[in-house]
């Protein structure tokens, strides 16, 4: 059987929770590890981790980083091969993990390794680029690219076949050169394994563990070993104290209506990953955990069973996460029978990503029919006697249906489904905008955190900014003006200009 | 102003603005020319009104996809405070093509906490040689459509790029979707004849 597994790691996390170095898992698992630098690489990378995994018997593990991922350059395209379809052949010994059959296998895993360190010497995938310097540099993925472009005169060894490492190979090239060094991000993977083989290299202490690397902290380690002179610099200041611009939940999402009413209800709210997840950010501020798919339902039953607030604690989850990984949190709070409020957010499309399909959508990730599971059917199996279904663009009934659901000494379960108003169609109605003459600049429709919505240069008379609204971006959500206190905020077709009556 | 034949570019906006697709087209036409291109960017939050940058090298061969501070010969700014924030990433000689359009976040808005810069332009232009400061958006206005700050910014940087016209207008009339063709093509000549000598010295 074919196995590869492909693996991005996002050092200085641009969209991740977490700074992990996957390529633990290889020698965790004892299998292969493939490193492109590039995307000619990730490419050839994809073709030779299938024949690795079938030579070898072997899963593959091919591990990328954001910057091998979110890149583009130039790639050869090879001859299209075609590969025999193959059956399933049954083989309890290998394919049946009972202890008798798995210790035979533990043996070959071993084996498979011996055999692998030997590939690990031989492939073109570790490969030495001499230039006649007394200085080597062993490295591999992105980092590779860094070093090159800030000291192209270096002498390298470019590890693209990386576990198990080609000690023979690292060994022979530590002994031609004066000083060799470690050139890799996130953890030291192969400097540990390379000291521990009793060889002398440095690396992390110069290059550092943390967020991604980049030619300019490749050449100032370099520069602090040493071993190069010139570092590319600034040579236009900074500007100092510049504002910053967060993502922002889109004009007329619904996620905003439901999260001004939780704002407004003031109790914890575990969060989840998604688009929804910008609720946590001020001024909403209105979403208090976010750790991994799936942990906001498991937040809020921890959380609810040490009774943690008096306000209470509702849990919010998207449609899609629902389905990958909140169905047995929910499960648990029904087994378990922990008051919980668990809000799914459903607007039909998984929209953080980029609005692909998914299982309650219909469709397949192509776009081609496929069979749905039906949300509200999900949770009332599970045994939630409550389910409440609304509109997120309405306001009072969000905020109604919560607080109801609060009450409930039993785990209920709201589901709001306006849909996304990117995806999978645009949607724009109607704008609305905000007459100046009933606006008092009270800022309310400047705290819902809609990029519609700015500050006006007309003020009140204490200088604080009306509101003004942006026709362009407005979908007619209505959002905003259903919290105006002075009803500033209307439909452009019912606005009439003063001069005009 | 160029002595040797690599490039540094870095892109720069607010999601939505289409940073990503000019970088598309900037590298497509290196590559047509037959450069070696690499860009990079991270673009996860592009369509929630974050800061997007691209950056993009081309050169006879190209190392790292991205560029360091000081290393960009062309900046290009969708945004004019955005320009600012990421001035430091020009060379002392590059050129800076900022649209002055101006997009106050939400978060400026609400919070006195901070403040969106007084004039960025004439800021940058303090600090840096080469700014070229366009009205990105009255020329979209002028054209018809407000989305077109892109191809229009594209046009003056194509002055700094040793591409030909025909090559730039064959990668756009493949990019851009059909019924859009001939209005980015009017913005890109619209920007073509805006460059360095054309604004005040």
């Amino acid at each position: 059987m074919v196995v590869v597994v492909v693996s991005a790691d996002d050092p200085a996390m641009h969209s991740s929770q977490n700074e992990q170095d996957n390529r633990f898992y290889a020698r965790f698992a004892n299998i292969p590890l493939l490193e492109p630098a590039d995307s000619q690489e990730a490419k050839d990378m994809v073709v030779s981790a299938y024949e690795i995994s079938e030579i070898f018997d072997t899963p593959v593990l091919l591990r990328t980083t954001t910057r091998v991922s979110h890149s583009k350059g130039i790639v050869e395209f090879a001859e299209k091969t075609e590969a025999p379809h193959k059956q399933f052949v049954k083989d309890a010994s290998k394919y049946v993990m009972v202890p008798s059959n798995a210790r035979g296998r533990h043996q070959i895993v071993e084996e498979r390794l011996e055999k692998l360190k030997q590939f690990s010497e031989e492939t073109p995938f570790n490969f030495i680029e001499e230039n006649g310097s007394k200085i080597g540099i062993i490295t591999g993925s992105i980092a590779y690219q860094y070093a090159k472009e800030v000291a192209p005169q270096f002498d390298y060894l470019k590890l693209g076949f990386s576990y198990p490492l080609p000690m023979k190979k690292i060994g022979e090239f530590i002994k031609n050169h004066d000083k060799v060094l470690v050139v890799e991000e996130l953890e030291p993977f192969y400097e540990d394994q390379i000291k521990a083989a009793g060889l002398k290299v440095e690396g992390k202490k110069y290059f550092g563990h943390l967020g991604e690397l980049s030619p300019y902290r490749v050449a100032v380690g370099f520069k602090e070993v040493g071993v190069l002179d010139e570092i590319p610099v600034a040579v236009i200041s900074p500007e100092e104290n510049m504002f910053p611009r967060p993502p922002v939940l889109c004009p007329g999402c619904p996620h905003r209506g439901a999260f001004m009413a939780l704002k407004k209800l003031k109790v914890n709210v575990t969060g989840d990953i998604g688009c929804y997840t910008l609720g946590a950010l001020e001024p909403l501020n209105a979403l208090h955990s976010c750790i991994c798919m799936g942990a906001s339902i498991g937040n809020a039953i921890g959380m609810e069973r040490v009774n943690n607030s008096d306000k209470g604690t509702v849990a919010v989850i998207g449609d899609s996460t629902f389905l990958h990984s909140g169905i047995t949190g929910l499960m648990d709070a029904v087994y378990n029978k922990t008051k919980v409020t668990v809000m799914i957010l459903d607007n039909s499309t998984t929209a953080m990503t980029g609005g692909q399909q998914h299982p309650a959508t219909g469709l397949t990730l192509m776009g081609k029919e496929a069979g749905r599971v039906d949300i509200p059917t999900v949770v009332k199996a599970l045994g939630v006697k409550s389910v409440r279904i609304l509109d997120d663009y309405d306001y009072e009934a969000t905020l109604k249906t919560i607080k109801e659901e609060l009450e409930r000494p039993e785990p209920s379960v709201i589901i709001a489904n306006r849909p996304c108003v990117l995806m999978p169609k645009r949607i724009m109605d109607e704008p609305y905008v905000v007459d100046a003459e009933l606006c008092t600049a009270c800022s309310a429709c400047f705290n819902i955190s809609c990029p519609a919505i700015s500050a006006s240069e007309e003020t009140n008379k204490h200088g604080r900014p009306k509101a003004v609204i942006d026709e362009t971006l407005c979908t007619g959500c209505s959002l905003c003006a259903q919290i105006c206190p002075t009803e500033a905020i209307i439909l452009k077709s019912h606005f009439v200009k003063v001069e005009e009556v | 102003m160029k002595d040797n034949n690599n490039y540094g570019i870095l892109i720069v906006g607010v999601g939505g603005q289409g940073v990503l697709l000019a970088s598309e087209i900037i590298s497509e036409t290196a590559m047509k020319y037959g450069y070696d291109v690499k860009k990079s960017e991270v673009h996860g939050m592009s369509q929630r009104g974050g800061i997007v940058s691209s950056h993009v090298k081309i050169a006879p061969k190209v190392y790292s996809p991205t560029l360091s501070y000081g290393q960009a010969d062309i900046l290009m700014a969708f945004e004019q405070a955005e320009g600012l924030r990421f001035l430091d990433w020009m060379k002392k000689d590059g050129v800076a093509i900022i649209s002055t359009t101006e997009l106050i976040p939400a978060i400026v808005t609400s919070s006195k906490k901070y403040n969106y810069p007084e004039k960025p332009v004439e800021i940058m232009k303090k600090k840096a040689q080469n700014v070229i400061a366009v009205n990105a958006d009255a020329i979209a206005a002028e054209l018809g459509n407000p989305r077109l700050i892109n191809t229009i910014l594209l046009g003056v940087a194509s002055n700094y790029l040793p591409f030909e016209s025909e090559l730039w207008m064959e990668v756009i009339k493949k990019r851009v979707k059909a019924k859009f063709v001939d209005i980015n093509v009017e913005a890109f000549n619209r920007g073509l004849k805006i460059q360095l000598s054309s604004v005040e010295a």
